[in-house]
Parts: structure tokens; C-alpha cells; sequence
């Protein structure tokens, strides 16, 4: 795997030391009491749990457990019906997708959702919406700030890029790239955000053993660098338990275990409801 | 590498589409001086230019946004109406025709742009074709709107009547000595100065392009398409979906006012009926047979087929089968990416034989 390019990767100073955990004072989520119904059918219910500030933390559980459901209550894509969502001490009442975004929370989807007419540089530049502003008018107008931040945002974007080492295909088409490099794709488009926790929905899905290795260790080289918390999903055990510090069971909605990944692999319940047979998928 | 090679790709596609603009208005220009063009044709070089402009800007919404309008032509008409009211009570104020076209075309624009802000805000924020209904409603009803309007103009200033019930008539406005009935009801603008011209078409399609070109090549122009190509995805990434189709709309509706003013301006007599639905539809087909999102594509099709039914005229029995078969060639050139890339390879003889079309 290629080294990052250095220089302004890192968006925000943090005092971190890596690998030393550093849940921080303020977590970067906190669920309290987290649930959602859908016309009685509770898919969450009474979900507690808490990231700190660059922690990798895995969420796991059977198909149809809520996984997918928890990212869309954390994105609002769903709105709670019960409990607190907080995000870097920042209570998310009220909030829209588009606000907690801008709050720091950005994720990929379990289905993969580029914007597949677009270029794959044009993907990553729309992750940087938020972070590379400049008026319509400046833009129809072509005044200098829209060529200032024109650039920016694609040097920018290649450098993003670059922790794939996706610069090459910047200029393809995202609907034709393969899937494994879809997937990256996503991972880049969400960290142009500059997001404080990233939510990767089975990132691994479809990758094959060698390349689902370096994703493992693109995922670390990401938190470290970037000094971000990350929250995955994923089916995979070996990439779950190699590098989830905090890993968190769902079945059918509730949470039946929580813990290190030595915790997890032991525990009677989690071993029964999931890993007993499912720990070999994958 | 890659980047420069695509970065090159799309601008040179944008300053192709210029380049035919400005070679088929020069063309077209010394066609006319060289006394090449009968009456016939000189009269549809405006309205062949506003079309081209409705085209490009309901591909604004329609192919770039990936909503369905209906009601393209309701804008237009507010624009031309608004333009009509303008020039005519500035007659005397400023007599100068190129400075009063230029206050009326913005004050077309305007009030399409207001229009167009008016129904975006409660639809655009809606998931599904409701702006399509709801575009096709607008349309109608302005249409009713302007039929029921008596405007004069005098010494004192606009005089307006709302004719609801169909019982006034233009003795009703009191103009004083000297006034001048501006729209008629049913009747339409009468009585229009026309100032339209040639050179005025040609700059409002530059107009166009540059503000639609540049647009989707900008934050906000990605923000749309990326909106369009995944909605979700577009707002987990921050992208305010609302605020970005209102933008895109609005200039879209912005433009249809302009077209729409010069295109009032080029006839002493318009009514609004001619801003009916027949005429969204005309410039809906011009848009999807010229390519969802293809600019250069709007601009072709509205030209051949706006043009076209004139020029056979002369051939009565074969008229339709021609148009028929130029229809067909229309969409596979502009919607087939193969037969696109060929033939943007030989745009340059392209330029001539477009020339050669409108003789
Ligand atoms: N919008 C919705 N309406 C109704 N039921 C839903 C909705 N979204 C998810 N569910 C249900 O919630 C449960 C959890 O789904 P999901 O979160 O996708 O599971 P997974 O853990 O496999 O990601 C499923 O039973 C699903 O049918
Ligand atoms: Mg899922």
C-alpha cells in the first residue's frame, strides 16, 4: 500500500497520540436511549452506546438485526422515536441530514450510491460542498474566487484521492469503476466532508481477501491521519476483530453485547445468536 | 493526466457549442445582406432564436435537473408580456429602441424569475413530478390571467384592469389624450413597436450558454447533478437539496423570460394564447430529442424543427414524411453517444450544412 501524500491531510489539530485510544472528555456520539419504531415494528430499541474521539468501533449482528437502520437514525435519515443522539456534545434534535453533516457525521452506503454519471473527481468534489465555498453568481460569473476554490477543490480532491491511490481515475466515470474501487470511492466522497465520525456500511462487501487486507489498513491509516472516530458495519470477523477497538451486537434491534473483540468471541449469547454460525462468511 | 485530457473534453464541447452559435449568426447574417433569405425566413430568425433559448434553458430543468416542467411556456409569456408592457410605456421616455429592449428583456426576466421563485418554493420541496402538475396548472392559469388583462398606458402612467368578469373594455382605462391601449383582453398586446432584432437573438442565446455552461460547471451546477444522480447520497454529503434545484429553476425560468420578451417584442400583435400548453410541449420535444443535458443538442433541435415545417411548406405531400425522417435523424445523432462523438468530430462541416438548412 502506498504511503499518504503528506501536506494538508489533516483537517483538524487533535492531540491525540495514536495508537493510544483517546475517548476524549466529550465523546464524539453518544446514543442515549436510542429507538425507532416503523408502524409498530421496532427495529431499534434502547440503543446505548458511545464512540470516543478516534476510536474504530464495529457494529455487528445478523441480517435484518438494524445496523442499517442505527447509520440512518445517526445521518436522520430516519428520525428517532425515542432518545437522545448526541454528536461531539451537540444534541441533534431537530436536525437534518444535511445539518449533521455539516455537525461532522458522513457515511457510505450499504448499497453502494456514487453519483454514477458523474466523474470520479466530481463524486470526491461534491463531498467538498461544504468545505469549498463560493456564490452561484461568482460561479456563472467565473470571478476570481470561483477559480481560487476551482483549485483548490481539485487539488484537494486528488489528495484525497490519492489515499486509494485513486488519482488515475479521476477523470473515469464513477458507474464504470469496478466495485471494489466504488466502495473507495464512497469512503473518499465521505471524507471530503471532513467528518469527525465516519459510518461505513459493510465496506468490505464484495472485496476480495487481498483487497479487503489493505481496506483494514486503509481504515487505520484513515483514523490516525485524519483523527477521526469510525463506526463500521461489517460481516467480515477477521476484519471486525482486527482492528474495532469497541464492537457492539445487534439482534433484533437490541443490543446483546458490548465490548473488546476477545470479549465478543467469548460471549455465550453473541456466539448463539451470530458468530456460531456466521463467524466463517465472508 | 486523466484530469487535464477531461477537463479539455468539456470545455472544448462548451466552446464548440459557441463557436456554432457564432459561425451560424455569421453565416446567417451575410446570408440575409446578400438579400439569400425571402421574407418567409427573416421573419422566424427571432422567434428561431427565442426557441433556441427556451430549449436550452428548459434543459436547465428538465435534462441538468432531472425534473419535468410542463409549463415552460406560462414563463415565456410572463416575460413577454412584462417585456411588451416595458417598451411600450418607455416609448417616450426613452425613445432609443436598443436601451428599451435591453430594460424590457431584464424586466422579462425578472418577473419570470419571480415566477419561477413563486413555484419552486412550495414544490421543489417535494420528492416526485409534482412540478410537472403543478408547472402544467401555472401555465394554463397565467394564460387565463393575461387573457383577462386590460393594460393602457397615458401621461399619468400604466392604467390596469382586471376584466374578471368579461364586461370591460379598453374606454374603461380613462387613458387621457395621447393614450395608448398596451394589452387588449383576449386581443393580446396590440398595437407592440417591434424592436426586436436578429443581432438581440443572437446575444441572448450567448447570454444563455454562458450562464448555463458556466452554472453546471460550478459548485452549485455539480451540487444539481449530483442531486439527480442520488438524492440520499447527494444530502449525506451536505448538499442542501432545496436551495440547489430553487437555483436551477429559477435561472431556468430567468432565461424563458428573457426569450419570452424578445419574442413579444417581434410582433405588434401577440396573445397569450400562443404561450399555451402545445407551445410547452414544442419545446419539451425539442429538448428530449435533442439530448437529456445535451446543450449543443437543444440548440440543434430547436433550429431544424422550428425551421423545418416552414421550409417544406413549398413541398406540400412530402412535408410531413421529411419531418418525419429529420426527426428521426435528429434524435439518433444527438442521443446516440456513438453517432454524437462522429459527429462532433465533423462539426466544422456541420457549420455549413446548418447554414445550408436555413436558406
Ligand atoms: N423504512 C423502513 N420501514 C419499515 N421497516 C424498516 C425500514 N427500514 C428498516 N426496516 C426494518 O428494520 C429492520 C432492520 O433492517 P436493517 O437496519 O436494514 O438491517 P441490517 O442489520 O441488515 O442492516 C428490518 O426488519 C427492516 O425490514
Ligand atoms: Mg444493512
Amino acid at each position: 500500500m502506498k504511503e499518504f501524500q503528506k501536506g494538508k491531510m489533516v483537517p483538524m489539530p487533535s492531540t491525540a497520540l495514536i495508537p493510544e485510544r483517546d475517548l476524549g472528555k466529550i465523546p464524539v456520539l453518544e446514543c442515549i436511549h436510542v429507538g425507532i419504531e416503523f408502524g409498530g415494528l421496532k427495529a431499534v430499541e434502547d440503543f446505548n452506546f458511545t464512540i470516543g474521539k478516534t476510536e474504530i468501533a464495529g457494529l455487528i449482528g445478523p441480517n435484518g438485526a438494524g445496523k442499517t437502520t442505527v447509520f440512518n437514525l445517526l445521518t436522520r435519515v430516519y428520525t428517532p422515536t425515542h432518545g437522545t443522539i448526541m454528536i461531539d456534545g451537540q444534541d441533534t434534535k431537530g436536525k437534518t441530514t444535511v445539518q449533521l453533516s455539516k455537525m461532522g457525521v458522513a457515511r457510505t452506503f450499504q448499497n453502494i450510491r456514487l453519483f454514477s454519471d458523474m466523474t470520479v473527481e466530481d463524486n470526491v468534489r461534491v463531498g467538498l460542498h461544504n468545505r469549498m465555498k463560493y456564490t452561484t453568481a461568482s460561479g456563472i460569473l467565473r470571478l476570481p474566487s470561483y477559480w481560487k476554490k476551482e483549485k483548490e477543490s481539485h487539488e484537494r480532491a486528488m489528495e484525497l484521492l490519492s489515499i486509494f491511490d485513486m488519482q488515475d481515475m479521476a477523470g473515469l466515470k464513477a458507474g464504470n469503476l469496478p466495485y471494489g474501487a466504488q466502495r473507495r470511492l464512497e469512503i473518499v466522497r465521505a471524507l471530503a466532508t471532513e467528518p469527525k465520525l465516519l459510518l461505513l456500511d459493510e465496506p468490505a462487501a464484495g472485496m476480495n481477501p487481498n483487497e479487503t487486507g489493505e481496506l483494514m489498513e486503509n481504515i487505520v491509516k484513515i483514523r490516525d491521519e485524519f483523527q477521526i472516530a469510525v463506526l463500521l458495519i461489517e460481516h467480515d470477523m477477521k476484519l471486525v476483530m482486527g482492528i474495532c477497538e469497541g464492537i457492539c451486537v445487534l439482534n433484533f434491534g437490541k443490543i446483546i453485547a458490548k465490548g473488546t473483540a476477545e470479549e465478543i468471541q467469548s460471549n455465550p449469547e453473541v456466539i448463539k445468536a451470530y458468530l456460531g454460525n456466521n463467524s466463517m462468511e465472508g | 493526466m486523466k484530469k487535464g485530457l477531461k477537463i479539455n473534453k468539456t470545455a472544448t464541447k462548451d466552446y464548440i457549442t459557441y463557436l456554432v452559435v457564432i459561425a451560424a449568426f455569421i453565416i446567417i447574417t451575410f446570408m440575409n445582406r446578400g438579400g439569400m433569405l425571402n421574407k418567409r425566413m427573416q421573419g422566424l430568425l427571432v422567434p428561431v432564436c427565442c426557441y433556441i433559448v427556451m430549449a436550452i434553458s428548459l434543459n436547465l430543468t428538465v435534462g441538468i435537473m432531472g425534473e419535468l416542467s410542463l409549463g415552460h411556456a406560462g414563463f415565456m409569456s410572463l416575460g413577454a408580456f412584462t417585456g411588451v408592457v416595458v417598451s411600450q410605456s418607455l416609448i417616450t421616455a426613452i425613445p432609443n429602441d436598443v436601451i428599451r429592449l435591453v430594460i424590457s428583456l431584464a424586466a422579462g426576466a425578472v418577473v419570470a424569475a419571480v415566477g419561477g421563485f413563486l413555484i419552486g418554493l412550495p414544490v421543489l420541496r417535494l420528492r416526485g413530478d409534482y412540478l410537472a402538475i403543478v408547472t402544467l396548472a401555472f401555465g394554463e392559469i397565467i394564460m387565463d390571467v393575461i387573457n383577462c388583462l386590460i393594460v393602457g398606458h397615458d401621461s399619468e402612467g400604466l392604467h390596469v384592469i382586471f376584466n374578471f368578469r368579461g364586461d370591460k373594455t379598453v374606454a374603461d382605462l380613462n387613458l387621457a389624450e395621447g393614450g395608448s391601449a398596451i394589452i387588449k383582453g383576449a386581443q393580446g398586446a396590440v398595437g407592440t413597436k417591434t424592436i426586436a432584432t436578429f443581432t438581440a437573438g443572437f446575444i441572448i442565446i450567448m447570454i444563455t450558454l454562458f450562464v448555463v455552461l458556466n452554472f453546471v460547471r460550478s459548485r452549485s451546477g455539480r451540487a444539481v447533478l449530483a442531486i439527480r444522480d442520488n438524492r440520499i447520497a447527494a444530502e449525506s454529503v451536505g448538499v442542501d437539496v432545496m436551495k440547489h434545484k430553487m437555483i436551477a429553476f429559477v435561472i431556468s425560468t430567468t432565461l424563458a423570460g428573457m426569450a419570452g420578451a424578445l419574442y413579444g417584442l417581434n410582433f405588434n400583435m401577440i396573445s397569450a394564447d400562443k404561450f399555451n400548453f402545445n407551445t410547452s410541449i414544442l419545446v419539451l420535444v425539442f429538448v428530449v430529442l435533442g439530448g437529456l443535458g445535451n446543450i449543443l443538442g437543444s440548440i440543434i433541435a430547436a433550429t431544424v424543427l422550428y425551421i423545418l415545417p416552414e421550409v417544406l411548406r413549398g413541398l406540400q405531400d412530402y412535408r410531413m414524411l421529411i419531418y418525419a425522417v429529420v426527426l428521426i435523424v435528429v434524435m439518433i445523432t444527438t442521443n446516440n453517444p456513438k453517432v454524437r462523438g462522429l459527429f462532433l468530430k465533423i462539426i466544422p462541416k456541420r457549420n455549413k450544412t446548418e447554414g445550408g438548412e436555413a436558406q
